[in-house]
């Protein structure tokens, strides 16, 4: 008997169906802009790959910027001073470091709080009481936490490229959309209209304009390691240090990954080998 | 093929003890070790080991979760962060236990487009296939629950969608889903339930499980050429050491495969907004479910208009009743799976039709998934509808039609026949 058709002009009529209707709709919605409106752009990181390290002199340098202008407006909650010898700082300089900060205690035996030097246990005090305040001194917008950003954020890759990261280890959608955001400012084009006190740019993915000015600039922040002074290399060391605030287990997971893997590879041959040999007695 | 008699010969005085009070090393060896399976098993039917030994994983990692995380809306995001980033080795328990369980469902979709292929539910295995179906619903209804425990915002609005779901049932909706939420809206007491049950439905599962596999060793496996085994000497091999071993290969290659997303790509299966804290009062863009509900989601999705009598204004299911009767009916339809399929051939090796159809339903129900993470408008609605359509007329015209009007190839007389012919087909030199 005749297949009524073959397997592959089956398939193709599905896939022609679905692709053909979805793609004659989606040309006609082209009035509403999506967002972003360019897709980030694809940094190299240190920590990329399945061998990727920190580049503790970036790190350090992304805490300076995050401390001398991102932490005028943005928390980060989940980390304590302590967690900064994942930094590469060392016992006695986390403990500088805190104690360059006031934190409030208490209540005493009286019942009242009171304010301390802050110690390396101590969370790092974000600039706001609390959301209300950080809203009303940033006219109305509340800049995001920077503890989990890095991980929060990440624009759609979309097909295909979503398959090809499996296989290229692609993961570093945060630090590259928040590199490209910092570094993307510019002007309006003129058919594109921003609201009152917003910026224009065209990697913010919620939509053509955000109401942060352009934080950095080249200058902005003084390098003691000899490293450039420029907006690019403040934008990639501060969004290198936000992937470590996200993920500060990220080098001790990958290569923990490289020891199961080459584990299991072997104990997967030798399976192969000994079920080849269970099978090869099976008599007829 | 059970086996009939037992084999077990306890070896010394304390087996031969417990044998006549709890013959449970007995059980043991009847079950994992002498069970006969067919010889000509191929990769495929390694799933269902690896299905067990998941489940297990979700449960133990689970279990060490639940001793650090806390379920209040207060402390629920905190302690998830609290586990990733002070608990010893938290970070790796978690990313196991939530890409465990994406890794669940894609060799839960294997094993069931595996038994599609092989006809793995027909006559006498239909009890067999309607308990792996309860068993698919108990995991969807667990992988959601899970979901909603780290409080980000797709846990919130994910909740706040799929339990809306329930406000769409006529009359009695809205006390329902208020009744499950313990509220007007999704909330702390939402998220004690759903802590409660996620941690009681594996546990269920488990259950259902050992009377899946109870069933399995009653009818005994299918095989590649869905022919019944005739000859136990010739076509069977004892469990162990021949499953066990494939097993084991099985299981050590899909772990690679764990493994490659757990270290090197653990949020490539998550949304970036469930990182950010459940918040009522901001409704993120798109809200979409984790990959594996995907396909359900977009055939909900699809029913975007109302069945209402024809030539009147009156309305007898309107849309939203409509998705979802949609999407419990996709799900549903596989119970009856076993009596849709009206042929008497199993395997799709000797079923030219059925296979192709097979490939067809396959990759439509990709695309469904496809299309459910796509924005409900404009063409994707309309596809979804087309193949939504195509995803039911499958079981309720095609197999029904298909067991009628194909002729099947001929299927060999036994295992053992099929076995030796492709052996010496094999053994043939190229020409």
């Amino acid at each position: 008997m005749k297949p009524i058709f073959s397997k592959l002009t089956g398939l193709c009529v599905v896939v022609f169906l679905a692709m053909g209707v979805s793609g004659a709709f989606a040309a006609e919605e082209g009035e509403t802009p999506h967002y972003p409106i360019k897709k980030p752009r694809e940094a190299s990181w240190s920590f990329a790959g399945p061998f990727g390290k920190w580049d503790l002199g970036q790190l350090q340098r992304g805490y300076k910027v995050y401390t001398e202008v991102c932490s005028a407006c943005h928390s980060i909650d989940l980390i304590a001073f302590r967690n900064l010898s994942g930094l590469g700082y060392s016992e006695a300089q986390v403990k500088a470091i805190a104690a360059e900060y006031e934190v409030t205690d208490g209540p005493d035996e009286d019942g009242e709080m009171f304010e301390r030097t802050a110690v390396p246990s101590d969370r790092i005090p974000g600039p706001f009481a609390n959301d209300e305040a950080a809203k009303a001194s940033n006219g109305g917008a509340l800049p995001p936490d920077f503890s989990l950003l890095a991980k929060a954020r990440g624009v759609e890759r979309g097909f295909p490229l979503f398959v090809f990261d499996v296989f290229t280890m692609y993961a570093e959608n945060g630090p590259d959309y928040i590199n490209s955001l910092l570094t993307g400012y510019q002007e309006a084009p003129t058919h594109i209209e921003i609201s009152e006190g917003t910026y224009y740019n065209p990697y913010y993915v919620a939509g053509p304009s955000l109401a942060m000015a352009p934080p950095l600039d080249d200058g902005s922040v003084t390098y003691d390691d000899g490293a450039p002074e420029t907006l690019d290399q403040y934008s990639k060391d501060v969004s290198a240090f936000m992937m470590w605030a996200a993920e500060p287990f990220l080098v001790t997971r990958k290569s923990m990954g490289f020891k199961v893997m080459i584990y299991l590879l072997i104990f997967s041959l030798l399976l192969y080998l000994t079920k080849k040999k269970i099978f090869a007695g099976i008599k007829d | 093929m059970s086996g009939g008699h037992s084999e077990y010969n306890p070896s010394n005085g304390f087996t031969k003890w417990l044998d006549a009070r709890l013959p449970l090393p007995r059980f043991v060896y009847d079950s994992f070790i002498a069970y006969p399976v067919p010889r000509n098993l191929n990769g495929w039917y390694t799933f269902g080991a690896i299905l067990a030994i998941m489940l297990i994983v979700q449960i133990i990692t689970g279990v060490v979760l639940a001793m650090h995380y806390v379920a209040s809306t207060a402390g629920a995001f905190n302690s998830v962060e609290f586990i990733m980033r002070d608990v010893n080795y938290g970070w790796l328990m978690r990313r196991l236990h939530a890409n465990g369980a994406s890794m669940f469902f894609f060799a839960v979709y294997i094993h069931i487009f595996r038994g599609m292929y092989y006809g793995s539910y027909k006559n006498p295995r239909e009890v067999l296939w309607i308990l792996g179906v309860l068993i698919f619903l108990l995991m969807m209804a667990t992988a959601f629950m899970g979901y909603v425990l780290p409080w980000g915002q797709m846990s919130f609005w994910g909740a706040t969608v799929i339990t809306g779901f329930f406000s769409a049932i006529p009359l009695v909706g809205t006390t329902i889903q208020e009744w499950l939420l313990g509220g007007f809206a999704v909330g702390n007491p939402t998220l004690n339930r759903f802590f409660s049950l996620h941690y009681l439905l594996p546990f269920m599962i488990v259950g259902v499980v050992a009377l899946h596999v109870w069933a399995l060793h009653v009818t005994g496996q299918t095989n590649p050429t869905g022919v019944e085994v005739k000859n136990m000497k010739k076509e069977t091999v004892p469990f162990t050491p021949y499953a066990t071993i494939k097993d084991f290969l099985g299981l050590s290659l899909f772990f690679i495969v764990f493994a490659w997303f757990v270290f090197y790509l653990p949020d490539y299966m998550g949304h970036p907004d469930n990182y950010i804290r459940a918040n009522s009062l901001k409704t993120p863009a798109h809200i979409v479910p984790e990959w594996y509900f995907l396909p359900f989601y977009a055939i909900l999705r699809a029913i975007t208009f109302n069945i209402s009598i024809p030539f009147t204004d009156i309305v007898l299911i309107n849309s939203k009743l409509g998705g979802v009767l949609a999407m419990v009916g996709s799900i549903a339809i596989l119970f009856v799976l076993p009596w849709l399929d009206t042929s008497k051939v199993r395997s799709a090796s000797y079923r030219p039709l059925y296979k192709q159809f097979f490939w067809v339903f396959v990759v439509v129900s990709v695309l469904l998934g496809w299309l459910g993470s796509k924005p409900a408008d404009g063409g994707y609605v309309i596809a979804a509808q087309i193949l939504t359509a195509y995803y039911f007329a499958h079981f309720l015209i095609i197999l029904p039609w298909l067991g009628w009007y194909e002729k099947p190839k001929q299927v060999p007389p036994s295992i053992a026949d099929a076995v030796l012919k492709k052996k010496s087909t094999a053994a043939q030199p190229a020409e």
